[in-house]
């Protein structure tokens, strides 16, 4: 019955096609012309352009100059440009490992079907759908070194010098760490959640019967069947992160002393405040260069870490 | 992600006790006390865009708000154009949706359901530059439209946005998985591509094109990087960038600062609460919306 179906079907695309190759063709760029248009002007060319211009100085008030690899070479002893490369590092590996560790506890936790587990749920996504602008100025005002809540909170609970947060060099990237990893909780949450439920319960009976205890469950049977969700939520965890903006735009403007100057945020102030726009996109392209190498280490070491069964 | 199914699954009885015992542990444990700090940066928003200027640098902070404040939000609406910043954001976001939805399901539906030349290396082109974040693509549009005079127009705002590979990349993935079976009959019938797409296709596509639309609405609703840049009055500003205006001339008012924290949240948060199934089914089918 089927093949029978298809067989017409194709029988009568292939006749179609005979008869009217041109016709197809024209009704097939009809279809694309509104996107591909839109997608060459404003996604796809720019792509180009952004390579040229890192290899040209230009302010936009003269004519462009080419200057070959100056840019990427200048990036390569750029005292700013490695601190503003490791900050963004280390608000990765600040960032990553513990929201996806939280991430999981809550989703494990949630997977059990407790009561409320619409409200709670409701209640770790909710940061997700927040703007980060929005939320970030709230996180300034808790931050806030003298009547910030979580000062507050601690001087109560008798810590006497608590950090001064954003105001602080020590502290600032720490603050923005914990703001970012409150963020994405419940992004990787619903991820991990949809995870477990595809994991087959009769797994976990076979267990019990022979006897394995809770942490056996976890390392033999939740980690291996979730090892592909983990993967996906790491690869876009990590790849989200390096873009970091926002935060540092509003909470410290990548400051103090340069403390939570991150990769966009350095490329933002080098385009759009000083108008260095080849030094700005080099920069560009070496984020795009780290979170291509990142994504194509991971594929490669998925073989060894991914069940998939 | 059913939230019914606590009801259909009966407790196994044998371990009722147990199970029981280990859940209030981790609901004590674990929930209630990482959902109460997860809520707490919303209500010491509302909380502190509801107090007096005075009140909040009392210490012990309150929550409470005592007396209510509401006319931080009406000083909020006098000292910039908050209207229109809403309306602005509402007018792009939609736009931007519109746009991005209908454009990409036609490409979509091309590169899916149609052999043509060219197809497949045009594709990779959409491809190719879907690993390649905006940060690098908004220079050379900032450019552009400063060369074509739009700055600070809806058009910048709008077009720009519009037009990625992520949409087409998505709904050909989804639009692949429709047996062909299905538009037999309208092609027996003589019905052209067009009505097929129309008919056929987009009918059958509701969960990809709404976590499509959802998400793009979202992310144009709380973006702030390419607004910021390609807006300079305080006329065309979003809701995001009108929100940075604020902290700009009112750096350390943290009673108006909550107050347009809580305008720019409020919607989205209010849609999400009614539609959170769409939410939570559009990220597993797309992984989006992390950020």
């Amino acid at each position: 019955m089927t093949t029978y179906k298809t067989a017409t079907s194709r029988d009568v695309r292939a006749r179609g096609r005979r008869l009217s190759k041109v016709r197809t063709l024209l009704t097939a760029y009809g279809f694309l012309l509104p996107n591909l248009l839109g997608f060459l002007i404003f996604t796809f060319l720019p792509v180009l352009a952004a390579l040229l211009i890192s290899f040209t100085n230009w302010d936009l008030l003269q004519a462009a100059e080419w200057v070959g690899f100056a840019n990427y070479r200048r990036l390569a002893t750029d005292p700013l440009f490695h601190t503003v490369l490791w900050n963004t590092v280390v608000y990765v590996l600040g960032t990553v490992p513990v929201q996806m560790a939280i991430s999981l506890l809550v989703a494990m936790a949630l997977s059990r079907r407790l009561p409320g587990l619409l409200f709670f749920r409701t209640v770790y996504f909710m940061p997700v759908v927040a703007s980060t602008v929005a939320v970030a100025l709230v996180w300034r005002w808790i931050f806030h070194a003298d009547f910030g809540l979580l000062n507050s909170f601690l001087y109560l609970i008798g810590v006497d010098n608590p950090p001064m947060w954003l105001s602080s060099t020590r502290w600032a990237l720490s603050a923005i760490i914990i703001m970012s990893i409150w963020q994405q909780i419940g992004f990787s949450m619903v991820l991990f959640l949809a995870g477990l439920q595809a994991v087959p319960s009769h797994l976990y009976e076979a267990a019990k019967i022979d006897g394995a205890n809770g942490w056996h469950r976890f390392r033999f049977i939740t980690v291996p069947m979730l090892s592909s969700t983990t993967f996906f939520v790491l690869v876009i965890s990590i790849i989200n992160s390096f873009q970091v903006f926002e935060q540092a735009f509003v909470m410290t403007q990548g400051g103090p002393a340069n403390a939570t100057n991150t990769l966009v945020f350095n490329i933002y102030r080098y385009a759009f405040q000083f108008f260095q726009m080849g030094y700005a996109a080099a920069m560009a392209w070496v984020l795009f260069a780290i979170i291509f190498a990142i994504t194509l280490v991971q594929f490669r070491m998925q073989r060894q870490w991914v069940t998939y069964d | 992600m059913t939230d019914g199914d606590a009801r259909l699954e009966p407790a196994t009885r044998v371990s009722k006790n147990r199970r029981e015992r280990v859940g209030d542990i981790l609901l004590a444990v674990v929930l209630l006390p990482t959902a109460l700090i997860m809520l707490m940066p919303f209500i010491w928003m509302l909380s502190t865009s509801l107090k007096s200027v005075g009140a909040v640098f009392e210490f012990p902070p309150t929550f409470i708000p005592n007396p209510v404040h509401w006319d931080n939000y009406r000083r909020l609406f006098e000292v910039l154009p908050f209207a229109r910043f809403f309306l602005n954001s509402l007018i792009v976001a939609t736009a931007v949706t519109g746009l991005h939805i209908t454009s990409s399901a036609l490409a979509a539906y091309a590169f899916a359901r149609m052999h043509f030349p060219g197809r497949d290396a045009l594709f990779l082109g959409y491809l190719a530059t879907l690993m390649i974040p905006a940060q690098v693509v908004i220079i050379p549009n900032f450019i552009l439209l400063r060369y074509l005079g739009w700055i600070d127009t809806y058009q910048a705002l709008i077009l720009p946005a519009a037009f990625n590979a992520f949409g087409t990349f998505l709904l050909r993935q989804y639009f692949l998985t429709i047996p062909y079976e299905l538009e037999d009959a309208a092609v027996v019938d003589g019905a052209n591509h067009f009505q097929i797409f129309l008919r056929v296709i987009l009918p059958l596509s509701g969960p990809a094109l709404s976590a499509l639309a959802i998400f793009t609405f979202l992310f144009n609703w709380n973006s702030f990087l390419y607004p910021l840049i390609v807006t300079s009055s305080t006329e065309m500003s979003t809701l995001t960038v009108g929100l940075n205006t604020l902290q700009g001339q009112y750096n350390t008012a943290w009673t108006l600062l909550m107050a347009g924290s809580v305008i720019a949240l409020l919607p989205v948060l209010v849609v999400f609460i009614f539609a959170q199934r769409y939410f939570i089914k559009g990220i597993t089918m797309t992984g989006l919306g992390g950020r």
